[in-house]
């Protein structure tokens, strides 16, 4: 092969090294010194002198060598190298009538020049004359070049220019112009118009290079305007056409790989074929038969034919191809999964992750091959095995496909640990068969991979245990085994501490029927618990975990408590700020409050979960806050509420005691009735007239705004038509469990005789569920000196306020 | 689309790359090593595909690469691409066995698919038996057989004939324009290429006779 651009006289005679007169090297000269440079400092000098002396000859304006120079710059380039002081000569090279000049320049215009810097607007006035005045050698250049770098400005102002050139007669032109036009289409959508009406014409060539052209236009055209695709939808016909042409023709030497001819036009056909068949019962009837010859007829043996059938199957999946067909498609995916060749597992895997929404049933199918496919070495596989596995796991498969992705989760690579734990945690959530199995199996993803669950994790684990009252035993037994092997797993650590301080009573109990039996003594459990404190490997989260732990177990315990409370107070210096605090709190709780300290760290109540109202961290700092907070603490509106509720109860003895949420069976309110979804009127809602006693009347008016349909807002009016003043008027307002109640401060505690200015109250109601409204009011005043209780359920409530 | 198309060689020095998004020059090197990084962890039995790096676009894009010996071949394509289409491009299947010659870098392909056939095919045959110094030595030409078969991100032409066709059309008309200023050039090269010591030692042209003098080879 020569050497392009000749060969240099005046270097004959100077070798490569001597530097005189205006030496300048060989493209193929830079390159030999630059790899014979023996190290990057070596190299960065070559490239610096050269690219000096380039520099001179751009500024001498050495017309006949500039190719030469802008040939030796782009190299340099490529290696990292600034290059951009050879924008300018690109100009000039690509304005020269030469074809050795164009196209040195044009490939450098590509290579240097982008639409972010202004110089490469200069160039489109040589494009223009380039495109209708050059040969098509140079005609194709300027197009490669408009196609790779051309932005906005420049599409807009050739696009006459390659519009004419759709039409040439040279086929080799056209196919490009073709090309240049979807690209100009993605930059200035506007020119879509422009370029719409020939694609009919361009349809009939027989150039396969012009038709692969055409169909990505159509696809682009398409894929921007929905009229385009209408319009397009008539040429369905005509490809169906194309495409049993290209099946049935005779082997064609020239177009065909492996014996399919031109593969690469077959599937962009059936790749256009599905986007105008998407949603349209007559196009896709008329592609079924033909989509189903090439699915049976194509030659699998060889990689051209498997892509065109990919593409068939895909294409067959995305229309509204009959059933049979479906079939046919989705069984081609589940045997191209047992299919030797990586890369058709690959795609295999890749597609039937596209249908598994839409044909769960037939994908479920291929399960077993799927799973197998999980313990492939080559991670590109099995990550999307393990992709498609999580989507395949429903309420039926969950036991097997866990179990899988377990053992799965012990052997994968680091990178996709973190994604395999949180599905499986997340399908185990969803599909859980019984409590027992969920928490087994969180347990068992927290010891293989702890580090690498979601920060949740821990509190969702403690929330489902908490919730399941009969499987404290067995779950406390499991975690302490668990923690006494190892305690470098954070989450687990977490999780263990706080089980094992909520619940040591039971696991010193010694039975329980599910697990074997495990005799702990108490000096164990203090042990471990102290180990994880003291253990550098535990978060600050952690320590204070195990921390509370240890307090709470001084009431489960029966022996005294003076480990614990030497624990207690050592950790009372402790340099974490969060640990004294904690510490010093629960040293006084010994010391001075004893006697309050069986309440406060009583047992928590069965949460329920999803329930808003428990948290576990806020239940934590809520009891190392008590210490601090004063006898009477200023209660906000909401504890009134308690009390209301705790009324039939008798009065509470300490307001903050967490109060169990199963209310008794005499509690004054119901739980949740029945959803009703009717959607909430606009019309406004009548005023209630609720309560009237000696001239002191209450009504209620109903506001519900529109953006918030699940609140309400109730204004209470009270007025007084009698001769004497109310006075200490309060009022106060009860509701169901699943709503939450606002009270808002009143206008007055007095509401003045004779008819004078009511006093109004704001209660805001929130009802998300949308169940029937319940409300009780209590009312306390005084009036004719006398004072007045009065407690009753509002009645006749109109069905608007709830629904 | 193609976003980029990157060849380098097995310790991650550049051969070729092509970009069809606008990418700062820093951004592209970055690309280029990210690449390579990426592709080199790869074991030689594993499928030819994988998920892009973070700079190159992120969840939609895909790297597919092809092996040769010294050299990868990456296309850097996105979710609209037939992945065994692009590695039907990487390279076609040869009538005759392709093998990479030069001393040093033999191996055999195959099960060659897809675009980097044809194009490792074209170039084949544009350069004769083509190996990673021809690459280096001439990655203009490169760039001109890349872009008649892709242009703009877009699979231009697949038939690797009138690919070649082209090729050869350009470089006459780069030779010819050459023209009467390669004239030196050319007499300076046949000289080169002249082999003294073949001369016969006699010429002898009717009565004349003339002797030939030893001389040594010029090169």
């Amino acid at each position: 092969m020569e050497i392009s651009g000749g060969e240099e006289g005046a270097e004959f005679g100077g070798p490569r090294g001597e530097r005189m007169l205006v030496p300048s090297l060989k493209v193929q000269d830079l390159i030999e010194e630059i790899r014979g440079a023996k190290t990057q400092a070596q190299e960065r000098e070559v490239i610096q002198k050269e690219c000096a002396h380039i520099r001179a000859s751009f500024r001498d304006g050495d017309p006949l060598h500039r190719h030469r120079q802008l040939a030796k710059l782009l190299y340099v380039h490529m290696l990292g190298y600034p290059a951009h002081f050879g924008q300018m000569e690109c100009l000039k090279l690509i304005a020269s009538p030469r074809f050795t000049d164009k196209r040195v320049g044009y490939l450098g215009a590509m290579l240097l020049l982008d639409e972010r810097q202004d110089a490469h607007l200069l160039i489109t006035n040589s494009i223009k004359n380039d495109l209708s005045q050059g040969t098509q050698a140079v005609q194709g250049l300027a197009l490669c070049t408009l196609s790779t770098m051309g932005s906005a400005e420049m599409c807009r102002d050739l696009a006459t220019e390659v519009e004419k050139l759709l039409l040439q007669p040279s086929p080799y032109v056209r196919k490009k112009a073709v090309l240049t036009a979807v690209h100009m289409i993605r930059k200035v959508p506007e020119l879509s118009t422009v370029f719409l009406p020939p694609c009919a014409q361009l349809l009939h060539e027989r150039h396969h290079g012009i038709l692969l052209g055409t169909i990505t236009l159509i696809m682009e055209l398409c894929e921007r305007s929905p009229a385009a695709l209408k319009h397009f939808r008539k040429v369905v016909p005509q490809l169906v056409q194309i495409l049993r042409t290209l099946l049935t023709t005779g082997y064609s030497t020239e177009h065909s790989i492996s014996g399919v001819s031109d593969p690469f036009l077959q599937v962009q056909i059936l790749r256009l074929l599905r986007i105008l068949g998407r949603n349209h019962e007559e196009s896709s009837e008329t592609m079924n038969d033909l989509l189903a010859q090439v699915a049976t007829n194509t030659d699998t043996s060889r990689n051209a034919g498997n892509a065109v059938l990919f593409e068939t199957v895909l294409t067959i999946l995305d229309i509204r191809s009959a059933a049979g067909l479906r079939v046919l498609a989705v069984n081609i995916l589940g045997r191209f999964l047992l299919n030797s060749d990586k890369n058709i597992r690959y795609v295999a895997l890749t597609s039937l992750l596209r249908l598994v929404q839409s044909d769960h049933s037939a994908v479920q199918r291929h399960r077993p091959t799927v799973v197998e496919c999980l313990q492939e070495p080559d991670t590109s596989l099995s990550r999307r095995a393990l992709e498609l596995s999580l989507a395949l796991v429903n309420s039926s498969n969950v036991r097997a496909m866990t179990q899988e992705l377990q053992g799965f989760l012990q052997s994968c690579p680091t990178d996709l640990r973190a994604d395999c734990a949180s599905g499986i945690l997340l399908a185990a959530e969803r599909y859980a068969p019984t409590k027992r199995w969920h928490i087994d199996t969180i347990l068992r993803v927290l010891t293989t991979a702890g580090a690498h669950v979601r920060d949740d994790a821990v509190a969702n684990l403690t929330q489902l245990i908490g919730g399941a009252q009969e499987l404290h035993a067995y779950s406390v037994r499991r975690l302490y085994c668990a923690l006494a092997e190892d305690i470098s797993q954070q989450p687990l650590v977490q999780v263990a501490a706080w089980c094992i301080g909520e619940y040591g009573d039971l696991l010193l109990e010694g039975s329980c029927e599910e697990i074997e039996p495990l005799q702990v003594e108490e000096e164990e459990v203090l042990a471990l618990l102290e180990r994880v404190l003291q253990s550098h490997m535990s978060l600050p989260a952690t320590r204070g975990y195990a921390l509370t732990a240890l307090m709470k177990l001084s009431t489960r315990l029966r022996g005294d408590n003076n480990r614990i409370r030497q624990v207690v107070s050592i950790y009372g210096s402790c340099l974490d700020v969060e640990l004294q605090q904690r510490a010093v709190e629960y040293d006084t709780l010994f010391r001075k409050y004893d006697h309050m300290r069986a309440a406060i760290l009583e047992k928590m109540p069965l949460v329920e979960r999803g329930g808003p109202q428990v948290d576990e961290e806020a239940k934590e700092s809520k009891e190392a806050r008590l210490l601090e907070a004063a006898p009477v603490p200023t209660e906000p509106q909401a504890s009134k509420l308690l009390d209301l509720l705790d009324l039939l109860d008798g009065p509470s003895e300490d307001a903050q005691h967490p109060r169990p949420l199963d209310p008794s069976p005499g509690g004054a309110l119901v739980h949740l009735l029945d959803l009703p979804c009717a959607p909430p009127p606009a019309a406004p809602i009548p005023n209630l007239k609720v309560f009237e006693r000696e001239g002191l009347q209450l009504s209620l008016s109903f506001v519900r705004p529109p953006e918030t349909p699940a609140l309400l807002l109730i204004t209470v009016t009270a007025t007084n038509t009698s001769g004497g003043d109310v006075t200490h008027f309060i009022c106060q307002a009860a509701v169901p469990k699943s709503f939450q109640l606002q009270l808002q401060a009143p206008s007055g505690d007095t509401v003045p005789a004779q008819g004078g200015l009511p006093m109004t109250q704001l209660l805001r109601i929130l009802n998300p569920n949308k169940a029937p409204l319940r409300l009780k009011l209590r009312l306390t005043y005084t009036h004719f000196g006398q004072s007045v209780q009065e407690i009753f359920e509002v009645n006749n409530l109109p069905v608007e306020t709830w629904q | 689309m193609i976003k980029a198309i990157l060849i380098f060689n097995n310790h991650g020095k550049p051969r070729l790359s092509k970009f069809y998004q606008p990418y700062s020059e820093d951004t592209q090197q970055q690309i280029i090593r990210e690449t390579f990084h990426l592709v080199s962890k790869r074991d030689e039995n594993v499928c030819n595909f994988l998920e892009g790096g973070l700079l190159i676009g992120g969840s939609d894009n895909k790297l597919i690469y092809r092996h040769y010996a010294t050299l990868y071949f990456v296309f850097c394509v996105d979710s609209s691409e037939s992945e065994l289409g692009i590695l039907d491009l990487i390279q076609r299947f040869p009538r005759s066995s392709c093998t990479w010659r030069k001393p040093g870098l033999n191996f055999h392909v195959s099960f060659p698919t897809g675009v980097t056939k044809v194009f490792v095919e074209t170039l084949d045959k544009c350069f004769e038996n083509v190996c990673e110094l021809d690459l280096i030595f001439h990655v203009d030409k490169v760039h001109n057989i890349l872009a008649e078969m892709v242009m703009g991100g877009m699979v231009l032409e697949t038939n690797m004939n009138e690919i070649v066709t082209q090729i050869d059309a350009q470089n006459k008309l780069e030779k010819s324009e050459a023209g009467l200023a390669g004239a030196p050039a050319r007499a300076v090269s046949a000289v080169k290429n002249m082999n003294l010591p073949e001369i016969p030692r006699n010429i002898n042209i009717g009565d004349i006779s003339i002797k030939v003098p030893n001389l040594p080879s010029f090169k």
